[in-house]
């Protein structure tokens, strides 16, 4: 059967990328795809804190607001923690275009995926789909352009909250407790590590992301801290059976209030 | 030499029209019906997994009949054209209107310069904040812009008529999917079990994505009938004796 090639895309049936977006996105708008090549690194956003954690029924990913540029903040109220789906939540640092670019062919990918197979990958297969997309971003990487997510979801299907960390090159590392990454990442794991524990309750592992990302501010400068005269506050999502969900700010502002009592030393 | 025969264009479409009413006359209907947060489709379908009705984008939905093969290979076509433009630009730039016009366009090309018609009806609705647009194209391409509720397949036509006598604007759920029970009823001279139902549809309140499905244990309460799983075999059918329906038709 000849169908007119601009009318109707021909379906190729074992087509191996016949599900994915990002595959069908460069084959017919490559151009869209990857405009972006630089032959030299340029100023871009980037610096970070992001952390996740497993708490006894789910997982919270939180991240700071700021995006730097050199040593000038750029943006106060940067978002960069994303739903990916119901499910999943990544956050990303690193080059902040490429960046949440990513973050939302990520999330086209995830929702093709589901309508085309009419069935939701499994959690292990967004995160491998994920580290694809990273190493596919090596060569921008190597101009400077480095974008490193975090991901963290939760499998219906086996009722288990999970996180994955990624290296530049496409690692995938599964973390069993909780993870961080950005330049306050490790200033942020320091913190979890003092006060992290698995049974934790959802408010405890609300508080203890609230912690650890005021303790990355507070030694990091390219991580911004809650900015109590513009309203800004960390973003804290959690995905759990009910599925994912962002905490209201109110809620957060509230939390905040209370971790900075705790700490007030005049 | 043979010389190829003449064969007048009237002859050659209604030839063409002919066997893609026949190839999809024999598969079931389906209908759409609007109700108070939407529209609903109701198709009946044995299987449980082969879908007739399908999401396209968060505010569009898609139904069809005939050929498995040719509209399951059409859906994901209206997938990859909703997301790759939806991506391009934004995701409220995608319509109904266009993807409409998309399987419009390829339809109808493959229906007067391709070596067959698809055997296929489409039924494309996109719900909005005020109202609900039903697009019906045709195996040749043509397109209608239906009101209320529409049935295509098999047999259309009785389900309509059962249709207009009953169908009120802005029922809630429970009634329309009664409705339109009753008319896919009707035409096949039986009443149509829930677990043989395949109910979908677009429901405005919901969050970005406006589609649902609802399960066999969801359409038997809201039609008020008790609830028997799909695919359950009576116990006393014997060995070797007629297998229950294979999930592969409709």
């Amino acid at each position: 059967m000849r169908v007119p090639r601009d009318e109707l895309p021909a379906v190729d049936a074992f087509d191996l990328t016949g599900s994915s977006f990002s595959a069908l996105a460069q084959r017919i708008a490559p151009e869209v795809w990857r405009g972006m090549t630089a032959a030299v690194p340029i100023e871009h956003v980037e610096g970070t804190t992001i952390v996740a954690l497993v708490y006894n029924g789910g997982v919270v990913i939180a991240g700071d607001r700021r995006a730097t540029s050199g040593n000038v903040i750029s943006k106060r109220d940067m978002r960069k923690v994303f739903e990916a789906d119901g499910w999943s939540a990544l956050g990303i640092s690193g080059a902040a275009g490429p960046a949440v670019d990513m973050a939302r062919i990520f999330a086209t990918e995830l929702e093709h995926y589901e309508k085309v197979e009419g069935a939701p990958l499994s959690l292990e297969g967004k995160a491998n789909k994920l580290a694809q997309m990273v190493r596919a971003n090596l060569p921008m990487a190597m101009q400077g352009l480095v974008v490193v997510p975090l991901f963290a979801g939760y499998d219906p299907r086996q009722g288990v909250p999970r996180i994955y960390e990624f290296d530049a090159a496409g690692g995938r590392y599964e973390e069993k407790r909780f993870a961080t990454s950005g330049s306050g990442g490790r200033d942020a794991r320091g913190s979890l590590k003092a006060r992290y524990r698995p049974d934790f309750t959802f408010d405890e592992a609300v508080d203890a992301a609230i912690e650890s990302l005021w303790d990355a501010a507070d030694e990091d400068s390219a991580t911004g801290g809650p900015d109590l005269v513009r309203g800004i506050y960390p973003l804290v999502a959690v995905i759990d059976a009910a599925g994912y969900r962002e905490i209201a700010e109110d809620r957060i502002a509230g939390r905040v209030e209370t971790v900075i009592a705790a700490r007030r030393v005049v | 030499m043979a010389m190829p025969f003449y064969v007048p264009p009237e002859q050659a479409m209604k030839d063409r029209a002919d066997y893609a009413r026949k190839g999809i006359s024999r598969g079931k209907s389906v209908v759409a019906i609007t109700y108070a947060d939407g529209v609903l489709f109701v198709a009946e379908n044995p299987s449980a997994t082969l879908h007739k009705v399908s999401e396209i984008y968060d505010r569009i939905g898609f139904a069809a009949v005939g050929k498995y093969n040719e509209f399951e290979q059409l859906r994901v076509a209206g997938i990859r054209l909703a997301d790759v433009k939806g991506w391009q630009y934004a995701r409220e730039d995608v319509n109904g209107r266009m993807l409409a016009n998309a399987y419009a366009q390829g339809l109808g090309g493959a229906f007067t310069e391709g070596s067959k018609p698809y055997e296929v009806e489409l039924l494309l609705a996109e719900v909005t904040e005020a109202s609900v647009e039903l697009y019906h194209i045709l195996y040749d391409g043509s397109i209608t812009d239906e009101e209320g509720y529409v049935a295509i397949g098999g047999s259309s036509e009785a389900i309509n008529t059962a249709l207009a006598e009953h169908f009120t604007a802005g029922s809630p759920l429970e009634a329309a999917l009664g409705v339109a029970r009753d008319a896919l009823s009707s035409a096949a001279d039986r009443a149509v079990e829930p677990q043989r139902l395949e109910v979908a549809g677009l429901d405005r309140t919901r969050g970005r994505r406006k589609f649902f499905r609802l399960e066999v244990a969801d359409i038997a309460g809201a039609l008020g009938e008790p609830v028997t799983d799909r695919g359950d075999v009576p116990a006393e059918v014997a060995p070797g004796a007629e297998p229950p329906e294979p999930s592969t038709q409709g």
